[in-house]
């Protein structure tokens, strides 16, 4: 298990970077395993806290169960967390399915839009100068060009032409004022060693991953009306690991139930270059 | 294991990955039916090559821009891999993907040879410190499999390498479109009798786990969490060399501050055994001292770190301005940052030709040399083969990381020695009294000399004659005496002065603007103050001259004779 020691020891490095280098830091929690995983090492970094605020963008469209489980850990953990709406879109009705746009329109508007709300709201006054993220380069394409330290600009947007280097642990940490940073400790995990590291770790994870008995469970989670479930009967963590390295999900795209994805042939990459995570 | 794939624009790096994904079954099911219904669409030739380049733009000019990341496992390991643009223009993404490499792969096309990205690429393997090097002969399809073709290309190219000490551990033909030599071998090329690229990949060695190595762990910060009724002051970092455990006496570098471990800290668990190489960590202290970020830990008996405020060092430069004198730069070593100048580029080399540059006064993008910087402050660091984490540095321009360097030795403080220094009670330096030259008057030399005696500094104000050379020979040997020297620069010559002293006394010169504009170019001001504000003025000078912390051990520890190394010395 040498590889997840080394995984986990660059990702509370790179925490700990940021948390150097900026007084205004948040994280964002999607519930998901893959935040939850980059939670449960911000508390190794810093030895059991979390010194800063957790961000959740809340569509009002995310599985019940998903805020269940926000709700426990918040309270057992004793984090802080801000979760982010975008109201108006949600009184306007400008949503998907039943809403006036379609599903790339409803992303921007209850994602996009609303995160960047958050983040220029921030904590107490100050937008947020950093937000720490955990997305990975196996993903998805865009996700796989990724920085450590990635600079956006003054509407969140993403130049992808033109990255700052990174290199030697040595990220780029002096911004012009107004810029704003991801920070992405998670880039060189893989699906396989995220759910590696929950079972090695006993990382509680939300219930909607597992079969509860009707032969389906989720694999990636998002909003109700754009994730399905997949065909599994993976009940434990010990199982979905053997289905994606041996069984069924070898082969097959972790966000495979994502539609999002598929309406735009550019993949997530629009949605990403306005400020989606 | 993570490998780079380097090398010329169109050579083929992304059709060699891309062909080496599907052939080891790393793509998920349906990703190539996606890309062929994608080239269709789009009426284009279909390309492994788009399996990685995912970004808009980048398949529609058909390059690599930026540096993607894959995964794959052969059956011995498992590989995560980092696609290297080739175009000149995306150098800083190139290095990028091979700083973190622990191998790396140079692909070279049979038909069209060597080209400058092929030997700049491998340039920059050699500076970032990537030691495991395969050359990959791409498209032989092309050529007809001859065995000529092959052996033409990779004679030019292992006389590039040999010259950066770089020994390939093969050279492989392959046709990457065709999977040849890949990961299969069906006897195209019967001549060759060498590894495929995959067993090549398999054959590289695992990076050695630095244990043995002397203790190193840079400290990235001193934590104090109260909540819960926590009162832990713990010291955390990641671990670049050597091990500790609880009770190892620890010697933080430069302060020279010493305390015990008392615990080594881990959360869930409450301690842990041993702190070791590549894990990041933290521990309390007993007695507990005040150390902070930019320090570096190292155990007592071991060999320490070396300090110096000068070093002598080899750089790569990415930055869009060239490295030059005069310019304030940020030098970021482990945690350490401390404001840092170019006092003598010793030679500038192309990194594609590796031709030195006659009369090279500035390192030029994508070039690489070796140069003397001089430090605001005293720095810990290591030598290469000591402790690489701590030998290792970026030089931030602006806000930008602008270039890259590796420590090859510490030097001495270049003028005041430490009798000097010690004889005032000061730090000896030449100040810099510059503004406009319409305002010859400005605030009165003598009058901040006095200001400053008042406050028990030493002060010397020469007469200033027109020739600025002098001035600066004459201001060097004050200095060398130990004394603050100030000099009234309200001349057009100002920028010309303030490059003569540099020269001489390297970072012992500062600075001041007292202009109503900006300062002119090329005077490389350390600080501006309003004409009216002499409080202000005298201020800064107490900064600058206020003496190194007494318990700071200084840089000629050991009395090394001028222009010798420092070399690490035993604590």
């Amino acid at each position: 298990m040498r590889h997840l020691d080394t995984l986990e020891s660059r990702s509370i490095h790179i925490l700990r970077e940021a948390y150097a280098a900026f007084p205004r830091l948040g994280m964002l929690w999607s519930i998901g395993k893959d935040s939850t995983v980059l939670l449960w090492l911000a508390r190794k970094a810093f030895f059991g806290h979390v010194p800063f605020p957790l961000i959740h963008v809340d569509t009002s469209f995310k599985i019940p169960e998903m805020i269940a489980y926000r709700d426990r850990l918040v309270r057992e953990w004793g984090l802080r967390l801000i979760v982010g709406r975008n109201e108006e879109a949600l009184a306007d009705g400008r949503t998907f399915p039943d809403g006036a746009v379609d599903r790339i329109a409803c992303c921007r508007l209850l994602k996009t839009e609303a995160m960047r709300r958050t983040l220029a709201k921030g904590d107490g006054g100050e937008p947020f100068q950093a937000v720490i993220a955990g997305i990975r380069a196996d993903e998805e394409g865009s996700r796989s060009k990724e920085r450590v330290f990635s600079p956006r600009g003054r509407d969140n947007d993403w130049d992808v032409g033109d990255q700052p280097p990174e290199f030697w642990n040595q990220y780029k940490t002096d911004f012009a004022p107004g810029t704003h940073v991801r920070v992405h400790p998670l880039l060189d995990w893989t699906e396989l060693n995220v759910w590696e590291y929950i079972a090695r770790e006993g990382i509680p994870t939300v219930s909607l991953y597992y079969d509860q008995g009707a032969g389906t469970r989720y694999r990636s989670l998002g909003c109700a009306p754009c994730t399905a479930p997949i065909d599994s009967t993976a009940k434990t963590v010990a199982e979905i690991i053997a289905e994606l390295s041996t069984g069924k999900l070898a082969g097959i795209a972790e966000r495979s139930g994502r539609a999002q994805d598929k309406d735009d042939a550019g993949g997530l990459e629009s949605l990403r270059r306005d400020g989606y995570m | 294991m993570r490998i780079a794939v380097t090398g010329h624009v169109d050579h083929g790096k992304s059709t060699v990955l891309g062909r080496l994904l599907a052939d080891t079954g790393a793509l998920p099911e349906g990703k190539l039916e996606q890309i062929r219904a994608y080239c269709e669409r789009n009426a284009r030739p279909f390309e492994y090559a788009f399996l990685l380049d995912a970004l808009r733009d980048e398949r529609a000019q058909g390059i690599t821009i930026d540096v993607a990341r894959v995964f794959f496992r052969s059956a011995k390991r498992h590989y995560a891999v980092y696609d290297t643009p080739g175009h000149v223009e995306f150098i800083r993404n190139m290095v990028t993907g091979a700083s973190r490499a622990d191998a790396a792969l140079l692909v070279v096309d049979a038909a069209e040879g060597v080209r400058e990205n092929t030997r700049r690429h491998a340039t920059l393997l050699s500076m970032l410190g990537i030691r495991q090097v395969a050359v990959v002969v791409n498209k032989m399809d092309l050529l007809g499999y001859r065995e000529e073709a092959h052996r033409a290309v990779a004679a030019a190219l292992l006389e590039h390498l040999g010259r950066l000490g770089l020994q390939p551990t093969c050279c492989i033909p392959v046709a990457g479109r065709e999977g040849e030599h890949l990961v299969r071998r069906t006897g195209l090329m019967p001549w060759y009798a060498g590894p495929t690229v995959l067993e090549a990949l398999d054959a590289f060695a695992e990076a050695r786990p630095a244990e043995e190595l002397p203790f190193r762990m840079p400290v990235q910060d001193v934590y104090r969490f109260t909540a819960g009724g926590d009162d832990r002051r713990i010291v955390a970092g990641t671990v670049e060399s050597g091990t500790a455990r609880a009770g190892d006496e620890v010697v933080f570098h430069p302060s020279g501050k010493r305390a015990r471990i008392r615990n080594l800290e881990a959360f869930p668990d409450a301690a842990m055994a041993r702190l070791e190489a590549g894990g990041a960590g933290g521990f309390t202290l007993e007695p507990q001292i005040y150390v902070g970020r930019g320090e570096v830990a190292a155990l007592a008996g071991q060999p320490a770190p070396a300090t110096a405020s000068r070093l002598r060092a080899s750089l790569f430069w990415l930055g869009k301005r060239p490295l030059h004198r005069g310019r304030d730069y940020v030098l970021k070593l482990g945690t350490a940052r401390v404001r840092a100048r170019l006092e003598h580029l010793r030679h500038a080399l192309d990194a594609d030709t590796l031709e030195p540059r006659e009369g090279a006064e500035e390192l030029g993008r994508h070039e690489v040399g070796e140069c003397v910087l001089a430090l605001a402050r005293p720095l810990a660091f290591d030598l290469d083969q000591l402790a690489p984490g701590t030998s290792r540095f970026v030089l931030v321009d602006d806000l930008e990381i602008a270039g890259g360097g590796i420590v090859l030795e510490g030097l001495p403080d270049a003028a005041p020695g430490k009798g000097a220094a010690s004889r005032f009670g000061q730090r000896p330096t030449a100040v810099l009294l510059a503004g406009d030259p319409e305002d010859p008057d400005g605030p009165a030399a003598a009058e901040v000399a006095g200001a400053l005696e008042d406050r028990g500094r030493a002060v010397h104000v020469p007469p200033t004659g027109p020739d600025p050379v002098r001035a600066a020979a004459d201001a060097s040997l004050l200095v060398s005496a130990g004394l603050v020297v100030l000099l009234p620069a309200r001349s057009a010559a100002a920028a010309l002065l303030a490059a003569e002293a540099r020269a001489r006394l390297g970072p012992a010169v500062r600075v001041a603007w007292q202009g109503a504009g900006e300062p002119p170019e090329g005077l490389g001001a350390d600080v501006r103050i309003d004409p009216g504000d002499a409080r202000g003025l005298v201020q800064a000078i107490l900064d600058w001259t206020e003496p190194a912390h007494p318990d700071r051990p200084g840089p000629a520890t050991g009395a090394p004779a001028p222009g010798s190394p420092v070399r690490p010395t035993r604590s």
